[in-house]
Parts: structure tokens; C-alpha cells; sequence
């Protein structure tokens, strides 16, 4: 889940692998690998380039690129999604295929994970079949070291013939070893000669008969090997693409169509069958790792997890394991509440203090009054309530979860929700999303891309809204502590707040649940798919680096995210407030039509128009909504939460109102960034449409029972 | 006749033996992906608090597989 901006926002929005050279002289670097090898750490160490590293599958969802130099070479490196596979199966297998095949990459560095070398030297042995220009890089060799498992890199080396570089590139100076060999292999010091798979022997004799004249037809395109590989195969995707590069058909050739059909049945009379093919060439692959790796790798201690394994007993628990879940997320929100309540208040104060101090320089340089409110009460006041109010939840919360994704807990959660979620014919993999949009919606609506079932993946992407992301969490924070914590900050209030913050997330969960159940047996029909979902090792979580990291990438970026929406935001609702039409101001106009409407959910106008007017970014929702009751009050000073409290009391607000607020600010149609990525990904009017109508519907629906419920006791 | 044993009956702590994958399609590709070819050894390592899917040690890395893609991998039983 890397919010950085590049990851959320615009940014989500995948625009497939464009490399853009920076200079003619810079080699191009493919980094591939499987999910949980570290591709982004060592990426990040790199480049620089502040990529949050998530500890599942599927992390790199837009493909991202950086560039760095050695002494010798300008690299542009490339950070292809994660696979176990080349056969191309998946989206991110056939992206990361084609960008191997064709991507003009001057080499290619695949990433293993020294503590399961022989499950990841199956991509390595692929990618071998299609270049000749590869640098295998085995990561993790501390945690091997630490397990007790010794890898003989260089008799590897020799197996494989490319060269094997072993790194832990959680130290940054190990990564040197990488760069060096990249430097040697663009100098031409390295010569590798990669092994050739033998496959069974009809394979080998249709091969045999069909390389000669695919060599002869399409000269210097790819290796003619694997081509006659992939044709045997009947690869259709990767027959689309040699077209793309050739430009003509592929069967025009007559040569190479009688010799793929000679080649066919002679696979035939060996027993050989479309159906059996692929198993073939598998059982191949996977059988020449192991023997790669025996005797290379040796393990000392054969309960080298068993560390692991006791803790995935207590955390995926029959009896401890959903309690724990929600303890964990009670704690976070605990810890949240606690920590930024005061920080919250002793920011606004300065900055509101920072205000005054503003207008009274204003008014000193003779500027008009209105010049003053423009700025003053209305870009500045917005932009500081958004600072204070959202800065110390985030500066709190991003870190403890960036903490827990990066200690491996996470797929465990998706591991243990796996069958609730089996219930509703949707994929367990739909969990590890929702924490995503914990952090941004639109990152999680990309982030559904590593569910493989679309049906499942479409339900992933319209119930992703229903968790409410960090504009809208710091809103939902701040009513709850306004109405429920009371002025007090007594530890056990605190603890109040926290649970009922945690029930709302959970009603949220369980909204998630329920749509999804309905999707399922209504407009996207369909049985669960099959489910394979890695649980990689636990990781201590680098402290110092996920609070640099979170701040910096997280915190500083959505908020600034935030603050540019804001300022212009208080600006026009300055404007709209104090433009009169008749005897009313526009926004008057605007809130007393929707007002009836709003009264009906349990809201009031002015908060429906602020929800309206959120639509670009959420966390200017609760700005609006004050600067909207001061422009029509008397100019309040919001200096704490007390006083924000009298100011939407005197507004109508009620604890039926603020519950309202929270139901719908978690149940409401999602920011425009969040619906241009599901349109982008969804590729469909509908489905966005949908995406904006169901959460609409649901929160609507909501309040309008809350408000009669709420009516009936009030 | 003796039903055949599948993945689905190895509790946690039994290893077994690979015997067949009799899926069809992406998810067959994809155990055969994550290793799981004919004569490969299987541990199983723990459940899920609902009891399914099951982790499994397959070739260094543990995978979760659900009941039902279990019940079409056959296995024997692996002695000691």
C-alpha cells in the first residue's frame, strides 16, 4: 500500500510501463521477482524513490520507475509487478512478460528470496528462456543466515550460467553488490551462457524441428527457442504481441505453419496433448530448480520457521484469532484518539492565534475588509482546520499500520476473513484492499488488481468505499470525540471513543460483507474462485524507517493532497457565502434547497452541501461544514473542540445528527479520484456509476432509519 | 471402494506426497506455479480460525489453499 504520490491520487491511475529515457545513454534495468522477495526495498534503496514496501502480493500495483547512477552508468530501473510466473496468467504476469520480451530492458535482475530460493528460481529459469541478459539477486540472505540455511551462490552461478549476487537489502551497503555486477555485465565483462531446460523428449524433438525455421523467419526478435516454445504451447497472448512487433501475422509465414503443424503431431504420437503440454513444461521447470538447488542450499535446522508458525497459531487462532484482529484495531484507534487530542488542540490554537495575528497585518496595510475575509476567514481558516484537525490523527495512525503491514500481519487478516468472505462468493484477497483504503480508496481500487477472478475483483473495487480512507477517518475521529469523549480526557472515555469508533469500522466491515453477498446473487453472479494466498514470514518492522517513511510519504503527502483542495475550497465558500442574489447569500440558496432533502436523512443542508462540495477530496468536508455555519453566525473563535462542540449544537446538531454524519460520511458516493481510477479500472460507465450509487444508497438509506428511529425516542 | 485422500484430510502437522492436481484452467497453472507438481512433500501447517483455507508448506514458502481446491489434489500418504 504505498501512498506516495505516485500511488494515490492521479497518480493511482495506472498508465501501463511508458519508459521515458533521460538520456540515450541510460540502460534500462527490468527488476522482476516474486510477491515478498523485496523488490521495493532494494527498488527504493535504488533510486531513492520513497515506494512504501507492503509485505503481500501484489504490492507494486502501477508499475513504477526510477532512475540512479553508478560511477561507470546511467540506470533507469524498472519495478515489474510481482510474479511467480512468466506463462503470463494474470494481468501482472503478462505486463511483466511483455515488458521482459520487449521492453528493450539492457538486463534483467530477478529478485529471489534466499529463505525459498528453489520456489522462486521457477521465474528465474523462465525469464532465462527468454534472455540471455540476466543478474539473479538473492535477496534476504540475512534472514537465511538467521534461519540457519546456506546457500552455495557461486555453484548456483555455474548451474544457472548468469551471474548470482547474494544481498540483504534491508543494509543498504550490501546492495552495492548488485550495482557492481549491473556496472560489469553493461561493460561486457560478464559473459553468461544460461542453462538450456531440457523438457521431455517430445517436447525436445517438436523443438528440435520447429527452431530452426522460427530462427529463420524472425530473425534477431526473440529467442527462437522459447518462440517455438510458446507456439507449441499455442500462447495466443504472446502471438498478439510478436505481431505488434513484427507487424504482420505470424502464420502468414507458410514455413513456419507446416512446421509448427509437423512439430504438433509429432508432440501427438508422443503422448503429448494440448491439455498436457503446459504440465510438461512446468514439472520441467520446477524439477530443474530442484536439482539446482540440492546440495547449493542446505537447510541446518529443519524447524527453521518454527518461530512463525507459533505465532500464526496464537494470530490466526481458532479462538484468539478474531478477537486479537479487532483488540489490534481497537489499540490503533486507541492509541490515535489518545495521542492526538491534545496535539489536535494545541495546533489549532497556534495557528488560529497565527490567524488573528494575520488580520491584524491586513488591516494595518489598509487592505478592504473583503480582501481579508476572502483570505483570511476563508482560504486560511479552512487550511488550518484541515492542518489541525487532520495532522496529529495521521502523523499517529499511518505509522502503527504501516508497523503492522510491514511486520507480515496483514495477509494473515486476509488468511483468516478468507472464509466469511468464501460465504459471500467474493476472494479473501478483498481484505488486504480494504486495509489498502484504509490508507487511500483509490490505492485499494488499484490494489484489487491482485484478485484474479474479475467478478470477485469487481466486487472488491465497489465495496472498497465502505472503508473510510484518511480524509474521511480524521472527520469520523473528530465527531466521535466532540459528542461521545465530552470535553474530558479521562483514559476511560478515551477507550469509549475508541470502541465506538471501532464499531462504526466494523459496521463498515460488515456493510462490506453484506453488499458484497448481495452483488453476488444479484448483478454479478457467480460461485467463489479458487484462492492460493502466501503467508510470507513474520518481519520485525524496520521502526525507524516506517515513521520517517510514513510521515514523509504519508502524512506530509495527503495532507498536502488536503491543504490544495482546501484553500481554494474556503476561498469559493467565502465567496458563496457572502455573494448576495436577492436577500440571501448563493450558499444560503444552495443550503435551504437541499435542506428539506437533508432533514429527511437526519443531516441539515448545510451538510449535504458540504458533502456535495467534497467531492473532490473528503477531508474538507467538516471545514466546509464550519465555515459555512460561522459565515452565517457570529464569528465564532475555534480555538478547541469544546467550542467547535457549542458551534454545532447552536447549528441543530444533536447526537442523532452526528451519528448521521458518521454513517454517511462512511456510506457515501467516493472522492472523483477514487471514481476516475474505478472507471480506469473497470473500463466501464456502469460500474463507476455503480461504485457511486450503492455506498449513496446504503448511507441514505441509513440515516433516513437512524433519523426515524432517533425520532421516535427524541 | 476406498476414497482417494486428498489435501483436504491432511491435518496440520502430517506431511503427504503430491500424487495429482486434477484442476483445470488458471488455478491449476497456479499451484503448478507455487510448486506443486507430482511427488512434491506437503506439510500442512495450521487452519484458519473458520477452519478453511489451510496453510501449507510447499517448497520453503507457506500457501493458504481452500477446501475446495485441496479436495482435487490428491496425494499418499508420506511414511516417517
Amino acid at each position: 500500500m504505498g501512498l506516495t504520490s505516485n500511488s494515490t491520487g492521479r497518480g493511482a491511475v495506472d498508465r501501463g510501463i511508458d519508459i521515458a529515457k533521460s538520456g540515450s545513454s541510460a540502460r534500462i534495468i527490468a527488476l522482476a521477482g516474486n510477491p515478498n522477495v523485496g523488490k521495493s526495498t532494494v527498488f527504493n534503496a535504488l533510486t531513492g524513490m520513497n515506494q512504501h514496501t507492503g509485505n503481500w502480493a501484489g504490492k507494486t500495483v502501477a508499475n513504477a520507475q526510477g532512475t540512479f547512477a553508478t560511477q561507470q552508468e546511467q540506470y533507469i530501473l524498472v519495478d515489474l509487478p510481482g510474479t511467480y510466473s512468466l506463462m503470463a496468467h494474470s494481468a501482472e504476469e503478462e505486463a511483466a512478460r511483455n515488458f521482459i520480451c520487449f521492453g528493450d530492458a539492457d538486463a534483467v535482475a530477478v529478485l529471489c528470496d534466499a529463505t525459498c530460493l528453489e520456489r522462486n528460481l521457477n521465474l528465474v529459469l523462465q525469464t532465462l528462456e527468454i534472455t540471455d541478459r540476466v543478474i539473479v539477486c538473492v535477496n534476504l540472505m540475512d534472514e537465511a543466515e538467521r534461519k540457519g540455511i546456506s546457500l552455495n551462490l557461486s555453484a548456483i552461478s555455474e548451474r544457472l550460467g548468469v551471474p548470482v549476487v547474494g544481498i540483504s537489502a534491508r543494509k543498504k551497503k550490501s546492495i552495492a553488490k548488485l550495482t557492481a555486477q549491473m556496472d560489469k555485465m553493461m561493460s561486457g565483462q560478464t559473459c553468461t551462457k544460461p542453462m538450456k531446460i531440457r523438457y521431455t523428449k517430445g517436447i525436445e524433438e517438436a523443438i528440435a524441428l520447429l527452431e530452426p525455421v522460427v530462427a529463420e523467419e524472425f530473425p534477431g526478435l526473440l529467442k527462437p527457442r522459447w518462440i517455438s516454445l510458446k507456439l507449441l504451447e499455442g500462447d495466443e497472448q504472446l502471438i498478439r504481441e510478436i505481431e505488434k512487433n513484427i507487424g504482420y501475422p505470424v502464420f502468414c509465414s507458410q514455413q513456419v505453419f507446416e512446421a509448427l503443424e509437423r512439430a504438433k503431431s509429432l508432440l501427438y504420437e508422443n503422448g503429448i496433448t494440448s491439455d498436457n503440454f503446459k504440465d510438461n513444461v512446468v514439472a520441467s521447470l520446477v524439477l530443474a530448480a530442484e536439482e539446482i538447488c540440492m546440495d547449493t542450499v542446505v537447510s541446518e535446522k529443519s524447524d527453521y520457521n518454527a518461530a512463525d508458525r507459533r505465532a500464526d497459531r496464537i494470530l490466526t487462532g481458532k479462538w484468539v484469532g478474531y478477537p486479537l484482529m479487532i483488540l489490534l484495531l481497537l489499540g490503533i484507534f486507541w492509541l490515535t484518539i489518545v495521542g492526538a487530542n491534545y496535539p489536535s488542540q494545541l495546533l489549532s490554537a497556534g495557528l488560529f492565534r497565527l490567524g488573528d495575528f494575520l488580520r491584524e497585518i491586513f488591516a494595518s496595510l489598509g487592505a478592504p475588509e473583503w480582501l481579508n475575509g476572502l483570505i483570511v476567514d476563508g482560504a486560511y481558516k479552512v487550511l488550518a482546520w484541515v492542518v489541525s484537525v487532520m495532522l496529529p490523527p495521521m502523523a499517529i495512525f499511518f505509522p502503527l499500520f504501516t508497523l503492522l503491514e510491514d511486520s507480515g500481519y496483514l495477509p494473515r487478516v486476509a488468511y483468516n476473513l478468507d472464509k466469511p468472505f468464501k460465504r459471500c462468493c467474493a476472494c479473501g484477497k478483498q481484505a488486504l484492499t480494504m486495509a489498502m483504503g484504509f490508507g487511500c480508496n483509490a490505492a485499494g481500487v488499484v490494489g484489487c488488481r491482485i484478485i484474479d477472478s474479475p467478478r470477485e475483483r469487481l466486487i472488491a473495487i465497489l465495496t472498497n468505499n465502505f472503508v473510510p480512507c484518511n480524509g474521511r477517518f480524521p472527520m469520523i475521529l473528530n465527531i466521535i470525540t466532540i459528542f461521545f469523549l465530552g470535553t474530558a480526557c479521562g483514559g476511560f472515555s478515551s477507550i469509549l471513543s475508541a470502541l465506538i469508533l471501532t464499531g462504526f469500522i466494523l459496521l463498515g466491515i460488515a456493510m462490506t460483507f453484506a453488499v458484497s453477498k448481495l452483488l453476488s446473487k444479484t448483478i454479478l453472479k457467480g460461485v467463489p474462485s479458487s484462492f492460493t494466498l502466501e503467508l510470507p514470514p513474520y518481519r520485525r518492522p524496520q521502526f525507524g524507517k516506517v515513521i520517517v517513511r510514513s510521515i514523509f510519504d504519508r502524512t506530509l503527502f495527503v495532507l498536502g493532497r488536503a491543504a490544495a483542495v482546501a484553500a481554494p475550497t474556503g476561498l469559493l465558500i467565502w465567496i458563496l457565502a457572502n455573494v448576495t442574489v436577492g436577500d440571501l447569500s448563493i450558499l444560503r440558496h444552495i443550503t435551504d434547497f437541499l435542506d428539506p432533502f437533508g432533514r429527511l436523512l437526519g443531516l441539515d443542508g448545510v451538510i449535504l452541501a458540504a458533502f456535495i462540495l467534497g467531492i473532490p477530496a473528503n477531508e474538507i468536508i467538516i471545514p466546509i461544514i464550519i465555515m459555512t455555519y460561522l459565515c452565517e453566525g457570529s464569528l465564532l473563535e475555534m480555538e478547541s473542540l469544546t467550542q467547535l462542540h457549542e458551534l454545532l449544537t447552536a447549528n441543530g446538531w444533536t447526537i442523532i445528527t452526528a451519528i448521521n454524519v458518521i454513517l454517511f460520511s462512511l456510506f457515501h458516493w467516493p472522492c472523483s479520484t477514487t471514481l476516475m481510477t474505478i472507471k480506469k479500472e473497470s473500463g466501464s460507465l456502469k460500474w463507476t456509476f455503480a461504485a457511486f450509487i450503492i455506498p449513496t444508497i446504503v448511507g441514505m438509506g441509513l440515516c433516513f432509519l437512524v433519523n426515524l428511529i432517533g425520532s421516535l425516542f427524541v | 471402494m476406498k476414497l482417494e485422500r486428498t489435501l483436504c484430510d491432511v491435518r496440520p502437522g502430517q506431511k503427504v506426497k503430491i500424487k495429482q492436481v486434477n484442476h483445470c484452467g488458471s488455478i491449476r497453472r497456479r499451484l503448478l506455479d507455487i510448486g506443486l507438481v507430482n511427488g512434491t512433500v506437503v506439510e500442512c501447517v495450521g487452519k484458519s480460525p473458520c477452519g478453511d483455507p489451510s496453510a501449507f508448506l510447499i517448497r520453503g514458502a507457506v500457501i493458504a489453499i481452500r477446501s475446495e481446491d485441496c479436495c482435487k489434489i490428491s496425494v499418499f500418504d508420506e511414511p516417517g
